[in-house]
């Protein structure tokens, strides 16, 4: 299991609302390897979006992440993202895990520009590089200019020699509020905004210098969300979550943002973890696809095996309800129940057409029934082995 | 064969107002000259992106909206249509087409006069989160039509709430609740139920199915389908969803910025798409089966402001097949072959 | 996401079920119990009042006077919370000086109320000319500090604590008229009210049944925290002498008539027990003003 990028064993989430507990995900399995894309599939209700948001820790009040492991394979080896402390997990959130959300309107800061937001994340993991940067520059500026200016450059080499060693200095953080001594701001500026404009450029955006400067409000959906994805590759993460990111785009945009996610995963290497309720995304962009159900993941398996071959009933019933034309539409019996009181035994057992009585007593284990398959239904019960 | 409604030159234009006198800059052109017959009984699907106008043009026809110009016909008769065609065309009697616009011609009516339509002609919306009063209980929602087109009082109006919403699959357990217990699909249901509980001849459906799940989805277009059946409805079904518009409507229309650029039967209109702008639009839909990933380059740009339309045609900025006639001329909607229309210099009857 | 429904058989089930949900939230917060008790306790004094100091002449909101010294005198048995200037009996004072303090607060608030809602609404809802021209007056009012615009009205119209009411009441109502505006503006624009008059809806009934009832929560938010308010502005219009009339059972007309007495910390009784119970009566609307502001803000709902 060393390929693995991300692994979550386990994951319990509930939730204390006023009408009781929701169990909101029920000993979540799943696991991503190096370089692949996990599409998470699943309809309103199923966990997948709080299992996006668990795995950075991230879970919204009033829910609580009670139970399990997400091991993460970062550099310094695998750590379980469930154990650290706030202060370790700023430091993985935009540099080894980043996330890209649904509404890229909202996942902006309406009163900063483009370029802010892209720079907060060079700004929180970049900085020696980009002090490293600065340096370099005031290095060849150093004999310009009459004595004033060589003053200011001596100043400035020691302030980010300074910010090199500690950037949370206690004389660094009162410089930076004293008007003229904080003139050093601009050169950082500077060097950001250079890494700012590469990546909006990688991004395909069309002139980047000009929309580096606009607010949020000024651009169009399919922009915003190529200032989202930049911001969540700047740092090139190994594990990119994405939250329904084309959802709320027009089809013909969405086909941009999909092309430009699959050329940026074959140049910057990235695993993504793709949750979505669309199965035309899922089957266009996807190698594997785990598909959810009221709290628990129900099947993983490869994309084409999924497609032709589902093996849990929830997932055979979620395929032909697709509406195609000229066939009677097929739909599933019965509501996503309510996670407060959840169905005994196998979740959808109320709903499956295959239901026996073991599924109402006995919840099922994810077994391997094929190769690379997996299911989690009586059906199957140890898995053909 | 007579529309049942017929749109003719169809605008909307929201006006621009800025500076300290607030002074009109300009127009956002959401509908700009859209001339469609819709058939008694059909399902008519109107598809193309944000900002083209579909959901404007879906509100303008059934008077939520008031139209800047053109003529909107309801249950007109053929000879009337004839009547007010020649009219139109030779300029002689403006006595006679006014009266006779008066009297037809939904975008001239107002106030009082617009309520009997009201009855006739509902909607159904997106987002049936936003589309119910939170604090009305459902009785009150479905049953508030009734009260106000004075159609049903006390125990006859309960009645046929209950009738109603027996018909899209709830019951008399869900009258006395409010819309946040339910679940999205519930919730449409209820907002069909108030769409529907007048017996209206012609109902708008805006993208109702585009907030609820892809299972619930099936169960609502089933119901769609039983209740025209049932009801003797025709629709208009607006959606940027492109493989929900192909099972349900028999034609489909596909607009771009403001006008309606293809038009035709929806089975030859999927499969063969003549218009640059739909062929564009259809080979982006995903395909939810892996082994046909399209690897087509998707349509480059985006979509201009509908404030100052490109000159032309609208879609020749964007087009790779452009002509030289496409940046100064604005090609007309043409039927090219048995019903199919298309608005396309490269493609002539 | 679906859930089980309940079975609710008449038609206020589900409202008081709303309603409980409500009741829990106020509850969780030990500020908001707070303030209902502070409120609760001053609703039974007022209610109380004949009993607790029984009135001895024919308008109970005379104070009765000891004798006629001037000069106050300290707690005894005759006089629980001492006299003030004048000899009047303070707990006598402070008691029935409670239902003055409600009086005012519901009275001004609820007139504001009144008025702002139904300028408010029709400013909202029709817009253009109108709403400019109701907008610039509210404005032209909100332009005068409130407090001077009040005392300017009341020694215009005359003393006294109908005088106050109005003159507060007219200072008042633009402010709420904004908030009412506002809401309606917000409301105005969602989807069911479009559906409502796709239905046939008259204007009347949209406001009435659509707009109103989902736009009320920030206005009885911010008439719950405005009555403490209101009752300081009548207390100091009351200290500063145009308010209640001579003798009269009100907080504010008590301290004024310690006016000479308030150096003296012989007679601290005089101001400090009268200004306790302003600065509580305060307190206790403004905890309840933020209990209400929790429960009905509508992202902290659970909805």
């Amino acid at each position: 299991m060393s390929e693995n990028v991300l692994d979550l064993k386990n994951l319990i989430v509930r939730f204390y609302t006023y009408e009781g507990i929701v169990e909101a995900l029920d000993e979540v399995n799943l696991n991503l390897r190096k370089g692949e894309t996990l599409g998470l599939v699943g309809e309103t209700g199923c966990g997948k979006s709080v299992t996006g948001l668990s795995v950075l820790v991230l879970v919204p009040p009033p829910g609580k992440i009670e139970g399990g492991k997400a091991v993460l394979q970062t550099e310094k080896g695998n750590i379980d993202l469930l154990n650290q402390d706030e202060a370790n997990l700023r430091d993985i959130r935009g540099e080894d895990v980043s996330m890209i959300f649904q509404d890229p309107r909202s996942a902006l800061n309406p009163v900063y520009t483009a370029e802010d937001q892209v720079a907060e994340v060079f700004l929180q993991h970049r900085l020696k590089q980009l002090c490293n940067a600065v340096l370099d520059k005031l290095e060849r500026e150093t004999q310009d200019g009459g004595s004033l200016k060589k003053l200011a450059n001596r100043y400035e080499k020691w302030i980010f020699q300074k910010m090199l060693k500690n950037p949370k200095s206690l004389s660094l953080r009162v410089l930076s509020k004293i008007p003229i001594a904080r003139r050093y701001q601009r050169r950082l500026k500077e060097e950001t905004r250079k890494e700012v404009i590469r990546v909006l450029g990688a991004m395909k955006i069309p002139d980047p210098e000009r929309v580096a400067d606009m607010y949020p409000h000024e651009l169009s959906g399919g922009m915003a969300q190529r200032v989202v994805i930049a911001i969540a590759l700047g740092c090139n993460p190994r594990l990119l979550l994405a939250d329904e990111p084309t959802t709320n785009l027009d089809v013909t945009i969405q086909a941009q943002i999909l092309e430009l996610i699959r050329e940026l995963r074959e140049k910057f290497e990235s695993s993504i973890l793709y949750v979505t309720h669309d199965l035309g995304v899922i089957a266009e962009l996807c190698d594997r696809v785990a598909v959810m159900y009221a709290g628990n993941v129900c099947e993983i398996a490869d994309v084409t095996d999924i497609f032709k071959n589902p093996l849990h009933p929830y997932t055979q019933a979620l395929l032909e309800s697709i509406p195609r034309p000229g066939k009677e539409f097929k739909s599933i019996e019965g509501e996503v129940p309510s996670l407060i009181n959840p169905p005994v035994g196998c979740r959808f057992n109320p709903r499956c057409p295959k239901a026996t009585q073991l599924c109402s007593q006995m919840k099922p284990k994810l077994v391997e029934v094929e190769k690379d398959h997996f299911a989690m239904c009586h059906l199957y019960p140890g898995g053909s082995k | 064969m007579s529309a049942f409604l017929e749109t003719r030159e169809l605008r909307k234009y929201y006006a621009i107002k800025g500076g300290v006198f607030k002074r009109k800059l300009g127009d956002v052109k959401a509908v700009d000259g859209v001339s469609i017959r819709i058939f008694e009984g059909e399902s008519f699907g109107l598809v193309g992106e944000s900002g083209c106008g579909k959901t404007t043009f879906g509100k303008t026809v059934i008077r939520l909206l008031e139209p800047t110009a053109g003529g909107i016909y309801f249950n007109a008769s053929p000879e009337v249509m004839e009547e007010i065609e020649q009219l139109e065309s030779s300029n002689k009697n403006p006595q006679r087409l006014k009266a006779l616009r008066k009297q037809f011609d939904l975008s001239t009516f107002k106030g009082r006069k617009l309520k009997p339509i009201r009855r006739m002609m509902q909607v159904v919306y997106q987002d049936p989160t936003t589309s119910l009063n939170p604090r009305m209980l459902v009785k009150d929602i479905v049953g508030e039509p009734l009260m106000v087109q004075k159609l049903a009082k006390g125990v006859e109006r309960r009645q046929r709430v209950t009738e109603i919403l027996r018909k899209v699959g709830l019951t008399e357990r869900h009258l006395y609740r409010y819309p946040h217990e339910f679940s999205g699909g519930q919730r449409q249901r209820i907002a069909i139920a108030r769409a529907l509980v007048t017996n209206p001849r012609f109902v708008v459906l805006d993208e109702p199915t585009s907030s609820v799940d892809v299972s619930v989805r099936a169960q609502l277009l089933n119901l769609f389908q039983e209740l025209q059946k049932d009801m003797g409805l025709t629709y208009l079904f607006v959606s940027h969803d492109l493989s929900v518009v192909e099972c349900i409507s028999d034609r489909v229309g596909v607009m771009y910025l403001g006008k309606v650029v293809e038009l035709a039967p929806t089975a030859g209109l999927y499969r063969e798409p003549l218009h640059p702008y739909a062929q564009a639009l259809f080979s982006s839909i995903p395909i939810p089966d892996p082994t046909k990933r399209r690897r087509r380059a998707p349509l480059k740009g985006e979509v201009p402001s509908p404030i100052n339309p490109p000159l032309g045609c609208r879609f020749n900025p964007r087009c790779d097949k452009a002509m030289e006639i496409c940046r100064r001329e604005e090609p007309l909607l043409v039927d090219v072959e048995k019903g199919h229309f298309v608005a396309c210099h490269l493609v002539r009857g | 996401m679906g859930q089980r429904l309940r079975e609710f058989k008449s038609g206020m089930e589900p409202t008081i079920h709303e309603l409980r949900f409500m009741w829990s939230r106020v509850v969780e917060n030990p500020l908001s119990i707070l303030g209902f008790a502070i409120l609760a306790f001053f609703v039974l004094i007022a209610v109380l009042a004949p009993m607790m100091a029984p009135p001895q002449g024919p308008d109970p909101y005379i104070i009765p006077r000891g004798s006629q010294f001037d000069e106050p005198s300290g707690i005894s048995a005759t006089h629980p919370f001492g006299t003030t200037e004048g000899q009047y009996d303070i707990y006598y004072g402070v008691i029935w000086g409670t239902r003055t303090a409600f009086r005012i607060g519901i009275w001004v608030v609820g007139a504001s109320l009144i008025i702002s809602i139904a300028i408010g609404c029709i400013s909202g809802y029709y817009g253009g000319v109108i709403d400019e021209l109701m907008m610039r007056f509210t404005d032209i009012i909100l332009a005068f500090p409130g407090l001077i615009l009040a005392m300017a009205l009341v020694v215009a119209l005359g003393r006294g604590l109908d005088t106050v009411l109005l003159a507060l009441v007219l200072v008042g109502w633009p402010g709420y008229t904004r908030v009412v505006r506002a809401e309606i503006l917000r409301v105005k624009s969602e989807d069911y009210v479009e559906a409502a008059k796709a239905v046939g809806c008259s204007d009347l009934r949209v406001i009435v049944r659509h707009i109103l009832p989902n736009s009320i929560y920030p206005i009885v938010i911010m008439a719950s925290l405005d009555i403490g308010a209101i009752v300081l502005s009548a207390a100091a219009l009351s200290f500063l002498g145009i308010g209640a009339p001579e003798g009269y059972a009100d907080w504010g007309y008590m301290i004024s008539l310690s006016q000479t007495w308030i150096t003296n910390l012989k007679y601290w009784h005089t101001f400090t027990i009268p200004g306790i119970f302003i600065a509580t009566f305060v307190l206790g609307w403004n905890l309840l003003g933020d209990a209400f502001r929790d429960v009905l803000d509508p992202t902290l709902r659970r909805r």
